[in-house]
Formats: structure tokens, sequence, C-alpha cells
């Protein structure tokens, strides 16, 4: 298990070499500068532009660029934002606990949906429970989040008038009022996100379900004479949770990818809406640390998810 | 009338024999528009109001404080409050809220002074006679947020930080030509190396703003990045920092100690940063949540839409920011010492005036306000439109297919078998480039249609903003290249002074190879007339004289079809409707943010 835990990270690191090269060719090759307000601007200068532009180091070539940010990032480095002038981990970490919260909630909503709906939807296999919550599935997951947070707003902030749609980082309450605002700030997005991903995966827990609903243990089981809850709990879930397992965990790092257009629409500053305005003022050390975070995490998520097979399905061993 | 004529009349009204009234009715008989009459008694220093702008109302609170919380919306987020970094408007609007400058820009083009104790003149000995110097009087016991004094060492010092190239200031354009001279604790002199009629640059307005000598003395070379001070701004202003989360919201408190009396009148403030327009639109017009929403940058009908609901209202601010097409000078399509749009090139149809005259005819400026721009795009016949006092009156807008049509079969352009005009090899097709932005497409259809119907064939192109509007000397497609026969951008003029903004057109400037396409000449078009009348603007002192020339020039470009004005684009902003704000198109959003109150 050590041993393979060991083989697996220094796998990683060739792959994590890998993405940051591609990550910063790309970059480096994509149009414009941090500085492109000011060319249009007359009262500066064109030398002024490109000192600044030099003064950031952007006129070296990409390989004299790729290395100075390698090694700067080896010691801990992660540089500092062009147009903020702050180093980037601080501008990263600042965002970190909003887009937890907000996510981490959705995905939370989204597990207890998918789970009880489609345990239950898969042991009356086409009832008028499973119909109902078969079709609520398909819309919910044909629905992008831009669509459904717009529709949201126009129906709880514009007509109703119930709920805001800018979200507040300083909320001036205390106590229970703090936390009634927060709630109310924080139900959209959450929702947005929690409802599409939910019903994704209510779709995947009821077909997992009803693969393993067939086999002959669960038979064997109900001819033992076991009540049905035990059955479904103990024989049923469990063994279906490996492929469901494996899905949440390697959709994680897409959620924070799907996260970026609500907190858009939202004006959730987490990390997603830092990597969109980034990109649009051009600001490559930010857009090379987060998008450099994601590919971690998709690495991260997939060891995760092999070494949680294990743990559910102990005759899946490691070598 | 001749300058001489207008200089006497000013004499009167300065000397009282004449009323103002009558000089403006006078001026109007001659074709002057009101306010240009009014600001050319504003310039030339017969007007009274001195202490105040004219573009600037009056102050309605009462009181410092008790106004509350004031919350606006923008949806780009400042990421930073050092004005000598800040490269983009959300920086440099956010830095004002704790940072001012000596004076700012008002309404209409004049000064008002701020953290200066008056505007120099001639008449108060503050501009030197023969405009190598201007010494501005500070405004005595303004405090910084921290208690500490602000003196002339701090202006001296903002000199110097802004000039370093090692600091690398977006702001260095306007401090590394001049010398700055403390002359004692409340006066400073900025002193010129020639004659400069446009003084009124380096520590005014959106440059100009003062950060404090004693947080910044230690981080004035190339350690600057690291002043804690970039993002924990102490400033003189009105409102003192909260928190600043960069990227997503500021919070700003009341400054007790503020040094203008009864202000400011809200009690705290907070910019909100980040989203789209159109939902910061409705944020304030429609469900009123904020109270202010910067640059509404959508479309004219949606905006209408949301004012219905009575809670807001939208605020159009005239400025200098012209959208216009350029007919390229140069020849883009062949070589010249192997670069393309070479200035010594000349284009093969443009050359002939007849086709620059018929290209004029052919956009229909009126329909491009009605269909497309609505309140933030009126059409304008002149490249030069604000202030007032430089605006044109001599320009026309005509559309006529007819006389397109007229005009072309005279200088002998004839339809071939598909339509086109040509003429000795010569066809009148024409690639028509652009960034993509839905308006300027639709533009670009407009001017397609009504080209076809005067034989002229238009390939429409167009190309995304980050790469057309980049100094990517490796790309063809940027606007400073401009290897098309057609381009339309909006070229803006952050000054109330148009010095800077007419150079576009001097033959020094032109962008070519071996200035990197920076060159701001960007159409390759020389003319003498030009080239003297700007180097005479240059060192002009008689405003009423530097107005006139500035007046021909635009005269002189606009009349040689080679640039034409499609519609001047004035700042949209949106707020609730109690709120009263001062607002300029010269300055930024909040130049007066002292002066912002609600009216109950």
């Amino acid at each position: 298990m050590t041993q393979y835990l060991i083989r697996r990270l220094l796998i990683a690191i060739p792959s994590i070499f890998g993405i940051s090269i591609v990550l910063f060719v790309v970059l480096a090759l994509a149009p414009g500068d941090p500085f492109e307000e000011l060319a249009t601007n007359p009262a500066v200068p064109p030398d002024v532009r490109a000192a600044l532009r030099q003064s950031l180091g952007l006129d070296d070539p990409v390989h004299v660029r790729y290395i100075a940010w390698l090694t700067s990032m080896l010691r801990g480095d992660w540089g500092y934002s062009f147009v903020s002038r702050i180093p980037v981990d601080q501008l990263i970490v600042q965002r970190i606990p909003t887009t937890l919260y907000v996510i981490g909630l959705s995905q939370l909503v989204a597990l207890a949906i998918a789970l009880p709906v489609g345990v239950y939807a898969a042991t009356r296999p086409y009832s008028i429970f499973d119909q109902i919550a078969n079709t609520l599935a398909f819309i919910g997951f044909s629905l992008p989040t831009f669509f459904t947070g717009l529709l949201l707003i126009l129906l709880f902030s514009i007509y109703l008038d119930w709920l805001p749609f800018v979200y507040r980082t300083n909320i001036e309450a205390t106590g229970w009022r703090w936390w009634w605002e927060q709630f109310r700030q924080s139900i959209m997005p959450i929702m947005v996100l929690g409802l599409f991903q939910g019903a994704a995966w209510t779709r995947f827990v009821r077909s997992a379900v009803l693969d393993v609903i067939r086999l002959d243990h669960v038979t064997t089981a109900r001819s033992k004479g076991l009540p049905e809850g035990k059955i479904t709990m103990r024989h049923v879930v469990r063994n279906a949770m490996i492929p469901v397992v494996t899905l949440v965990a390697l959709q994680m790092p897409a959620v924070f990818g799907g996260a970026i257009v609500t907190e858009q629409i939202f004006r959730v500053p987490g990390i997603g809406s830092l990597l969109i305005s980034a990109i649009l003022a051009n600001d490559t050390p930010v857009i090379m640390a987060v998008t450099f975070v994601f590919a971690c995490l998709v690495i991260f998520f997939n060891l995760l998810a092999d070494i949680l097979y294990g743990w559910l399905d102990p005759r899946i061993s490691y070598r | 009338m001749q300058e001489n004529d207008l200089l006497g009349l000013i004499g009167r009204v300065r000397n009282g024999s004449m009323s103002r009234r009558a000089f403006v009715r006078r001026m109007a008989a001659v074709g002057l528009t009101a306010p240009m009459a009014t600001q050319l008694l504003a310039m030339t220093g017969a007007a009274n109001a001195q202490s105040t702008a004219a573009g600037v109302p009056a102050y309605g609170g009462t009181r410092r404080g008790g106004g509350g919380h004031l919350k606006i919306l923008y949806w780009q987020a400042s990421t930073l409050l050092n004005p000598h970094f800040a490269a983009g408007t959300t920086n440099q609007d956010a830095s004002r809220v704790f940072y001012e400058p000596l004076a700012g820009w008002s309404a209409d083009g004049t000064l008002q002074p701020i953290l200066a104790a008056e505007i120099p003149s001639i008449e108060n000995g503050g501009l030197a006679q023969d405009g190598r110097s201007v010494t501005w009087k500070l405004k005595r016991g303004v405090k910084w947020h921290d208690g500490q004094d602000f003196s002339a060492d701090d202006v001296v010092f903002n000199w110097e930080y802004a000039r370093n190239p090692q600091v690398a200031t977006v702001t260095s354009g306007s401090y590394r030509d001049v010398n700055v001279v403390k002359v004692d604790d409340f006066t400073v002199r900025v002193e010129f190396p020639a004659p400069t009629p446009f003084w009124a640059d380096a520590f005014v307005g959106q440059i100009g703003m003062i950060i404090p000598r004693h947080l910044f003395r230690d981080f004035a070379g190339a350690n600057s990045r690291d002043a804690p001070t970039n993002i924990r701004p102490v400033g003189t202003s009105a409102y003192r920092l909260q928190s600043f989360a960069p990227g997503d919201l500021l919070r700003a408190e009341l400054n007790p100690n503020y040094h203008m009396n009864n202000r400011p009148f809200f009690d705290s403030m907070e910019i909100k940063g980040g989203g789209d327009a159109a939902s910061a639109a409705r944020a304030v017009l429609q469900t009123a949540d904020f109270d202010y929403a910067w640059n509404l940058q959508v479309e004219d009908a949606i905006l209408q839409r949301l004012e219905t609901a009575g809670r807001g209202r939208v605020n159009v601010i005239d400025g200098g920011n012209v959208e216009f097409v350029q007919l390229n000078a140069a020849d883009p399509n062949r070589e010249v010492e192997g670069e393309r749009a070479h200035p010594n090139s000349r284009h093969p149809a443009f050359q002939d005036p007849a086709v620059r005259q018929a290209m004029a005819l052919l956009i229909d400026r009126q329909a491009l306000t009605q269909h497309i721009y609505g309140r933030g795009g009126p059409s304008t016949p002149n490249f030069l439109n604000n202030p007032p006092r430089f605006r044109s009156p001599n320009m026309r807008m005509e559309f006529s297919v007819e006389r397109a049509n007229q005009i072309l079969d005279q200088a002998g352009w004839v339809r071939g078998s598909d339509g086109i005009r040509a003429k000795g090899g010569v066809r009148l097709r024409f690639v028509y480039q652009t960034s993509v932005n839905s308006p300027r497409q639709r533009t670009q259809a407009i001017y397609k249609q009504a080209a076809q119907r005067a034989g002229i064939d238009l390939e429409l192109k167009s190309v995304v903003a980050s790469v057309f509007f980049s100094s990517d000397v490796a790309n063809p497609d940027t606007y400073t290249k401009f290897w098309a026969d057609i381009q339309m951008y909006t070229t803006t003029m952050p000054q109330a002074d148009p010095q800077r903004f007419m150079n576009q057109y001097v033959s020094w400037e032109m962008a070519q190879r071996s200035n990197s396409w920076q060159g701001r000449n960007i159409l390759r078009w020389k003319n003498d007339e030009y080239d003297v009348a700007f180097r005479a603007a240059e060192a002009e002192l008689d405003p009423v004289k530097r107005a006139a020339l500035f007046i021909r020039m635009n005269d002189l470009i606009v009349g040689s079809n080679h640039v034409i004005p499609l519609v001047m684009r004035p700042t949209v902003s949106g707020s609730v409707n109690n709120l009263r704000h001062v607002l300029s198109g010269w300055d930024q959003t909040m130049w007066m943010i002292q002066d912002w109150w609600r009216q109950t």
C-alpha cells in the first residue's frame, strides 16, 4: 500500500511538470498583456508601457520566463500578480474559504439529493416515484448553470424581490441575523450548483444500484430472510458505491470549473471569479497559479478515488 | 470672426463695458455655441467664478456624517490601491476614494481645486507669463488619515516617486520631463523645459493623486511593490480605509478630520466589484440594491426598460471619446521596403479625394444613434468634440447615397459587370476591420449596405478585442498596424486638453516598424499645415488662439475625409433616484466623492 502510494506520487511529478509547461507555453502564446488599457490611453506614452512590460520580465523569451517561474515555484514563491502587485498565494488563500463554503455546501446538497433519491428510485424501478425522479433529473442536468442562475435571479430577486443577487462578504449583522443574511445570499448559488450536480448524480446512483440489486448475492440475502432495509444498505449500496465514488472524486476539480460561471453571475468572490478576472486582465502569474492548482486537484482526486476503491472493495489490491 | 476681434470683445467683458450675456449673443451670431463662448470667458479669466469650477453643482449636505451607507457597484473589481500603479480605470477610481490630487477636472473641462488652495492663473501669479512654470499654493491644515500633516514635501516626493524608472509607475509620462521645486512648506513650483500651455497635467486629475511621503519613502525603488500601503492606503480624502479584498470588495468609513466643511455626507461606503454590466444595471435601476453602478455598457433599449421601474436613472456624461472610421492613407496590400502600409506608400483608392468623400457620405450616423447606440452615442461630425470650447462649428454630417454615386461617377470610377466600381485597375473593394463588439458589427453591416448601393464592396472583418488592441508586435491584426483599408474603433480622451488627443495625426508620430508600431499616427496621414498648427498649439499660451488652432486641426483631418467621426461615446452610469453626485467626463468617477449626498 505504502509502496503503491509512493509510486503514484512519483508518477504525479512528471505529469505536473508537463502540465505546467503546456500551461505556460499556451499563456505565453496568447495575445495581450496586462497593460492593454494603457495602450488606448494617450496620456501614457508607449515607452512607459514598454518599460512596464520590461520591469515584469514580459519581454524575455518564453523558456527564460518559464525557468524563472519554475525555480521560484520550487522555492515556494508563487510570484506576484501583475495587476494587483501582491503575492499570488495571498490572493488564492483569500478566496479559498468562500469557494469551499459555496462549493462544499452545493456538493453536500447534491449528495443529499442524489443518494436517497437514486437508491429509492432503483429499489422501485419504473414506479411513479422513479418516473418523476427521472424526469426531474433529466431537466436538471440539461439546463446549464448560467441559465438556471439567471432564471433564479429573475424569479426570486427581480419579480418576488426575496433574495439578493449580489453576494457580499461583509454582512453587517451578528448572531442569527448574520446567519439568516448569509443563508439568503448563498441559497441561490448553492442551489444552482447543487441541483445541477445532484441531478446528474441521481441518474448515476440509480443505475449503479440497479446493476447491483439484480445480482445473486442480493437474492441470497433475501432468501435468508434479512429485512429489506438491511439488504439495501449492507449488500446493495455499499457495492454500488464504487463507481459513484469514482465519479464524485473525479468531478470534484471539474466542479471548481463549473463554479466559475456561477461565481461570476452571483459575484461570489471565489477561486473561479479570480480566474476569470485574471484571464480578462492577462494576469499570467495568477492564471498560472490557479490553473496549476486545478491540475494538482485533478491528480490528487484521482489518487484519492483509487485508494477509496480498496476500502470499499477489499478484493482490489494495490501492487 | 478674427481672433483679434474676439480678444477685443473678451477684453470688454473683462473691464465691464459689455455684459457676459451680450458677449454670448454676439458669439452665437457668428456661429459659436453658447457653451463655447462662456468657456472662452472662463479660460481667459474673465469669468468671476474662481473658487469653484462652473461644472460643479452646489453641495447639498448640511453636516458631516449621518448619511448612512453608500453602496457602489463596479462590474470590474479593483485589485490595487496605489494610483501610480493603477493601470485600469477601476483601480484608479478605487484609489481616488482615498487619495486626492491638487485639482480635478470638472464636467465642463475647467479645473476645481482639491488639495490646492486656488487654481493657478496669470492673474494670481500662479502661471508664469512665459509658460515655463506653474506655482501651486497648497491648502493648509490638511492631514493624512494617520494624523500626519500634508505638505509640499509630499508633493515633491510624488514627482520623485513617479519618475523613478525603478518604481515603474504608469504615471511616469507626466512627471519625467518636468522639474518640481519646493518653494516653501505650502508652495511647489512645476518647471517645464519649454513654454507649456497645458500645464495642468502633473498633480492634477487621475495622474495627480498624491501619496504620503512618510509611508512610501522606504519603498521608492525596486522594492516599490512590497509596500504594504499599496493595498492599505493612507490618504487625505473624505473616506479612510476599513478593509480591502483585492478583486472583490473595498470598504471605507468617514474621515472625521477631512479638510472640507460638512463633508462627507455618508458614514461609510463600499465598492463591490465583479459580475457583468447588465446585472449591475439591474441591481441599481431595477432593484435598487446598490446606489450607483459604473460604466453601464449595455444596450440603451435595455437601460430604458430597466428605468421604467422608477427606482433609478441613467447618467450620460460627455467626454471626448469618439467612435470613428479611418481610411488608410498608406497601402496595406503592398510592401515598401519590406513593410506593409509603409508611411511612404499611398493607398491606391483612398489617395483620390472623391473616393474618401463618397465614403464619408455613405455612413448614416443618425441611424447609428437611433438604432444602435441610443443615449450612449450621439452622432457627430467632429473628431474633437469636447470640451465645447474646442468644438468646430464648420463640419457637417450628410448621408446621401445619390451624392456619393454622383461624385464617384464624376471622378471616373465606373461600375464593372459585378457592380463594383473600378478605375485604372483599382477596384473599390475594401477590407473593413474592427474589434468584436456587437454595436461595431452592426455598424459594419449598415455601412456595407450603403456602400454596396454606391458600387463599393466592403469585406467585413472583426478581430477579438484582446488581439486588436494589443501591442503585440508579432500579430498582424492589431489596430496600430492597420493592415486593412478601413478600420473603426473608439479613441479615448482622458484629459480636458486636446494636445495629447490631437497628436494622433502629426507626421512624426507615424506608427511603423522602426517604432514597433507604437506611434500614435496609426492612419499614417501627413499634412504640413496640420503639423505646423500642432507645433503652434504646443507653444501657444493664449487660450483663445490655442482653441482656434485645435479647431483648425479638427477641420483639416475631418475635412480630408481620411477620418470619419461617427458617434461620441459619453460615459453612461446608473444611480438610484435620491443619490446626488458630481460626475465629470474629464476626471474619474470618484473625483468628487466628498460631495456625494442623498436627498431624502
